[in-house]
């Protein structure tokens, strides 16, 4: 098969030339952070580090660090490099706000996150006689805009579902022959578990890739998605706070991720002492934006745990892959492809006047996550009566829900009764085995 | 007038329920009724016993989460018929009932019915006028 490239000059750039690119574009950036962004400088000026330091990407360690916790204390618009009336658009993660992430973008942005995702759908084998079907959710979360609008730069035509209604999701699929489904993995598996249930076999079903994202998937779970569909199964990684998905995509090997080095400038590094880590090394993925205008951040911490590497790949991409996420430097679950921080839940216990005695227990059965949490009863909390504790039950559960997007199972437990290990309570339990 | 319930929180774990009424015997407490709600993840155990006060700071050591509810316990006669006419009481006083069990005296020809009712006094005062005689705690003591 031809290997086809969405913008082949970049996606097949000789790496020195790649390189000299990058630190054209840093030098350009960290000039146009220091000067649009007053905690950014702030933050550079504490380290004693000016814009002429950075000559190219071999200075970039000398920047400091941003994390999420600066992009709490920058909400909304602290680390907004552009004038509001320049933006045409944000994109936001779900969450508290304290935990919720606000991306702002220009045209630019827009565009260069759209080029990112179409070079995603090419190297999936996708071109202009294609029916993309788009089932990640739409709006704030970045997963259904940005494969909506790569799609169409690709000239594919596009299918915007959303997520959820498998029926008319499978109705669409079939009577408009889409040919690259684009959702979750957990997802992308119940539609073909469904589809299964009604009796198609992978001769019948129209689609011949998907590109899945947005939460951890295992190479067994790829297997499975693949054989039930009959289509090939690519990654795509990002995250709403350096653009969306594509910041890095799977080609026909499936050996990893390309990420789109013109745009995103990624580094290894020791999560405990922040050193840089040489190639090859395992370590937290950190990531700076080169050229996007509104939201540029500058070595930014996605607490994944990751290897980069350089090998050749046969796909004739010398964009440099990195491994699917081993796991991450925080306490962050990713549950049906949403962000769970265990201080959610805590935030929510605390607000419906429980102590704040839990436990989440997380398991994927079939392919599909479960989500259930323990909860310590108070003796306020307690009733006589089983209604009482159930409806207690529902509307925790409900809390929940409004807090992070997704519906857990909420226990009520005797006090106690959670396993503290060394006094300590375990607060996760993740039974998935997603990473090694 | 009113008779007191020990709501004990119960773990579907095995032991729990020995645990708790060896506790209670070891402390000389003496069960006089006793129901259970259950639905898969827990239990609802519902105790009228001779010495609340004890059981209560007993059972609260061993780490178990205690209510005490008050309920409405009502004597009548052990015969077929009884307790259909007090609910019969209830149900044209308009009162919401929660659950209810029963117990039979030792001695006397009576069974006791324990009953969970949205508003005690408004079912006591239905009971009473109705000509049924109600308990409380102290006449638990004596049965």
């Amino acid at each position: 098969m031809e290997q086809r490239y969405y913008q082949k000059e970049i996606e097949t750039m000789p790496v020195e030339e790649i390189k000299q690119l990058q630190s054209e574009k840093l030098v350009k950036q960290v000039r146009h952070v220091y000067e649009n962004v007053p905690y950014y400088r702030s933050l550079m000026d504490e380290r004693g580090v000016k814009p002429e330091d950075i000559t190219g990407i071999e200075d970039l360690h000398k920047l400091p660090f941003l994390t999420k916790a600066d992009l709490r204390d920058a909400y909304p618009y602290g680390l907004l490099a552009k004038p509001l009336k320049d933006c045409v658009r944000i994109q936001s993660t779900s969450g508290t706000t304290g935990r919720r992430v606000v991306a702002f973008y220009t045209q630019h942005d827009i565009d260069l996150w759209e080029d990112c995702c179409a070079r995603a759908i090419v190297a999936a084998g996708g071109t202009n006689e294609d029916v993309v079907q788009v089932a990640y959710g739409y709006g704030l979360f970045t997963g259904g805009p940005g494969l909506n609008g790569g799609s169409h730069k690709v000239g594919c035509l596009t299918l915007p579902m959303s997520s959820g209604n498998t029926e008319r999701q499978i109705q669409f699929m079939e009577d408009l022959s889409a040919t690259i489904l684009c959702c979750t993995p957990s997802y992308a598996a119940y539609i073909g578990e469904t589809l299964k249930e009604q009796g198609y076999t992978p001769d019948k079903i129209p689609l011949k890739a998907g590109i899945f994202g947005a939460e951890p998937w295992t190479e067994e779970m790829r297997r499975s998605i693949e054989a039930t569909l009959g289509i090939k199964a690519y990654d795509i990684y990002g995250l709403t706070e350096t653009s969306g998905p594509g910041v890095s995509f799977e080609c026909c090997e499936q050996t990893g991720m390309h990420i789109n080095e013109d745009h995103f400038l990624a580094e290894i590094i020791d999560p405990d002492t922040g050193e840089v880590l040489p190639e090859g090394s395992k370590g937290e993925l950190v990531f700076t934006s080169l050229d996007k205008e509104a939201f540029p951040l500058l070595r930014y911490r996605t607490r994944d745990i990751c290897v980069l590497s350089r090998k050749k790949c046969s796909c004739g991409r010398t964009l440099i892959k990195m491994a699917k996420p081993m796991g991450r430097s925080d306490d962050m679950l990713i549950i049906r492809g949403v962000n769970v921080f265990p201080s959610q839940i805590e935030t929510v216990l605390l607000k419906e006047g429980y102590e704040p005695n839990y436990q989440i227990i997380v398991d994927r059965v079939g392919n599909n996550d479960t989500f259930d949490v323990n909860v310590e009863l108070s003796p306020d909390m307690f009733t006589d009566t089983v209604s009482g504790v159930t409806e207690r039950e529902k509307a925790l559960a409900n809390a929940m829900k409004t807090m992070l997007g997704i519906n857990p199972k909420v226990h009520l437990v005797a006090p106690k009764s959670i396993v503290r290990s060394e006094g300590k309570a375990v607060r996760v339990i993740d039974k998935r085995k997603l990473h090694d | 007038m009113s008779l007191k319930q020990l709501t004990v929180f119960v773990e579907n774990k095995q032991g729990t329920l020995v645990d708790i009424t060896e506790t209670l015997a070891a402390h000389n407490v003496n069960l006089r009724a006793l129901s259970i709600a259950d639905t898969r993840d827990f239990g609802i155990l519902r105790l009228i016993v001779n010495d609340n006060d004890t059981a209560c700071s007993t059972l609260s050591e061993q780490g178990y989460l205690i209510k005490i509810t008050e309920v409405v316990g009502v004597k009548i006669g052990d015969q077929p018929g009884k307790l259909s006419k007090a609910l019969q009481v209830l149900d044209e006083a308009g009162i919401n009932m929660e659950y209810l069990y029963a117990f039979m005296a030792r001695t006397e020809k009576h069974a006791y019915v324990v009953l969970r009712v949205a508003d005690n006094a408004a079912a006591e005062a239905a009971l009473e006028a109705a000509g049924f005689h109600l308990i409380t705690d102290a006449d638990v003591d004596k049965l």
